[in-house]
């Protein structure tokens, strides 16, 4: 029998150390890529980066907040307009731009909310998809930003971000990387802080979770907004990248919410590493088979179909359950303070 | 005479066409402890659903501590002292016990109930802490589900149906701890099957029958005969 006095609780492990530990030389060796990586490389890195934080950032909204949205990519279309709008015409760096489109998507998503929150379950769904269809129609219309066609951005303001292409590539991968980090932070913070529990018990039980006081409707309107910005600075970035915007482009159903869906659904939806494992295996999957064409897809599919009926909780929550490990030290455990072994 | 701690006058409810309360009056005092009994479906779930604000009701009057609550949101009724354990306890599976109960706390009122409390009244939650709150015996989640209640520090606790799908030994024992619970500073309304066991916990009893109060009166005056009575509707 172990005495409570002998017990300490903690909330990392030793694979949450190793984990950070080979994070950072990971991010240190990222941070350095122009220096050791070809231009093809660094864009498809940006590309991953962009990625991990869209997906991130769809699971604490379907995961955590039970908001299972099928329209973000209404702000990631709106923050690369916006990028394009407040470049072409306001003249800002847009790498200052980035942030300033985030800014402007949450200012949105609170109207949005304001409406869509009065949908639930499958409507709630539909109801994003409809935002997104509307925003895409109505950038259609803004003859200034080329239309139904869609604009380049400028040659002087292109040129204008860094010195010459490799030292604005660099910047811009730079940005990328920035962005995911800032949202991978931002999210281990979150669901660390008071509200982590507060959006798990949303999640298992809503019944239950407003009767002890917690308020939904606010809650969730948090993380929709804050989600939100951020999916709105990553498009910015996403476009960014491309140098090159158009309406079917920026409001892709497919690229910004299907692919985003399934990364979460493969990797293991609620939990903070399955985007990450989800977001690996997506891109092993399309530099390995992309050039089969439509077979590509159908692979997609089939392995989307044997992930949810062998591991429904997704590759991650496979792990988990069998060797009971985390990578982010969030669930708290019981060690005995002298062998500092588990009990 | 202070004024009651509950007040509630005509109360209806309903879940879209189905009305489920018809008229309902009912009051709890201070300290006072309030059996709701009746058959399945006579709308004691629905009573205290309507109390917390979690179905669609009207009232002509229905004051809190001397405040209303009819228009209010639940999570504002839970803020202002009324705390329910729900029938089939309703734990969040994803969270240990420790973190079911600290949920609780969400509500940040003031008053006795902390951790170390619940955890000095059920021993057993302490050594389980950190264990998924779903993965413990029935009767330990329901000690979770009055623990999480209890740190909300309520003036109005509402037990529904605590007893549900419990061995008798068990519910002995949850019931053991009531008189430490209530009395004093907190008030209860408890909705149980067991006829006698609420008769015999309460100081004042109703009796719902088809969404209507049939019996209302001190425990200890009402006889077996008018309870089966306002039970079956004979």
């Amino acid at each position: 029998m172990i005495r409570a006095s002998e017990i300490s609780i903690v909330q990392s492990s030793r694979a949450a150390w190793i984990a950070g530990l080979v994070g950072l030389l990971l991010l240190l060796a990222l941070l350095a890529a122009p220096y050791w990586a070809g231009r093809a490389d660094m864009r498809l890195l940006s590309e991953i980066y962009l990625y991990l934080a869209l997906a991130c950032l769809w699971n604490i909204l379907a995961g955590y907040a039970g908001l299972v949205s099928v329209g973000q990519h209404a702000y990631v279309g709106l923050g690369g307009y916006m990028l394009f709008a407040l470049a072409m015409f306001g003249g800002i760096n847009p790498l200052v731009a980035i942030p300033l489109a985030g800014l402007i998507g949450g200012v949105a998503s609170m109207l949005v909310a304001v409406l869509i929150f009065r949908l639930s379950g499958a409507y709630f769904a539909i109801g994003t998809w409809v935002v997104a269809e509307t925003f895409r129609l109505s950038f259609a219309q803004v003859s200034a930003l080329g239309g139904g066609s869609g604009t380049s951005l400028p040659a002087g303001i292109v040129t204008a971000i860094g010195d010459g292409r490799d030292g604005r590539e660099a910047i811009i991968y730079w940005g990328s990387l920035g962005i995911a980090v800032l949202v991978l932070a931002a999210i281990f913070l979150l669901l660390r802080s008071r509200q982590g529990p507060a959006l798990k018990a949303i999640r298992d039980n809503e019944l239950a979770a407003r009767s002890l006081g917690i308020d939904i409707w606010r809650s969730k309107f948090i993380i929709y907004v804050g989600a939100s910005t951020l999916t709105a600075m990553v498009g910015a970035a996403i476009f960014l990248q491309k140098l090159r915007i158009s309406p079917d482009a920026a409001f892709s159903v497919n690229d910004w919410t299907a692919f985003v869906i399934f990364i979460v659904v493969i990797g293991g939806i609620g939990t903070l590493e399955g985007p990450i494992i989800g977001t690996i295996v997506f891109f092993l999957l399309r530099e390995t088979l992309a050039d089969l064409g439509p077979s590509y897809q159908l692979i997609l599919g089939l392995v989307a179909i044997v992930v949810m009926l062998r591991a429904p909780q997704g590759l991650w929550g496979f792990v988990r359950s069998h060797y009971r490990i985390e990578l982010f030290p969030l669930t708290p455990r019981a060690i005995d303070s002298q062998s500092k072994k588990d009990i | 005479m202070h004024e009651p701690l509950l007040s509630i006058e005509g109360l209806s409810a309903s879940y879209g066409d189905f009305q489920a309360l018809f008229g309902i009056d009912l009051t709890v005092n201070e300290g006072e402890v309030i059996a709701i009994i009746g058959a399945n479906g006579a709308g004691k779930t629905t009573l205290m659903r309507a109390i917390c604000g979690l179905v669609k009701r009207q009232a002509t009057r229905a004051e809190f501590g001397g405040m209303p609550i009819i228009g209010l949101r639940p999570d504002m009724i839970a803020k202002s002292g009324i705390a329910m354990v729900p029938e089939g306890r309703q734990l969040f599976r994803s969270l240990s016990v420790e973190e079911n109960l600290v949920i609780g706390a969400q509500a940040s009122r003031k008053g006795p109930w902390t951790l170390e409390k619940i955890y000095t009244m059920f021993p057993v939650l302490k050594e389980r802490r950190l264990t998924p709150a779903t993965a413990l015996s029935g009767g330990q989640q329901q000690m979770v589900a009055i623990g999480r209640a209890l740190m909300s520090n309520p003036e109005l606790l509402l037990f529904d149906e605590i007893s549900l799908g419990l061995a008798p030994i068990i519910i002995n024992a949850i019931y053991e701890q009531l008189p430490a619970l209530v009395g004093g500073e907190m008030s209860a309304i408890i909705v149980e099957q067991d006829v006698a066991r609420a008769v015999s916990v309460s100081d004042r009893v109703y009796c719902l029958q088809e969404g209507r109060v049939s019996l209302e009166g001190a425990s200890g005056d009402v006889s077996r005969d008018a309870i089966s009575k306002a039970y079956f509707g004979v």
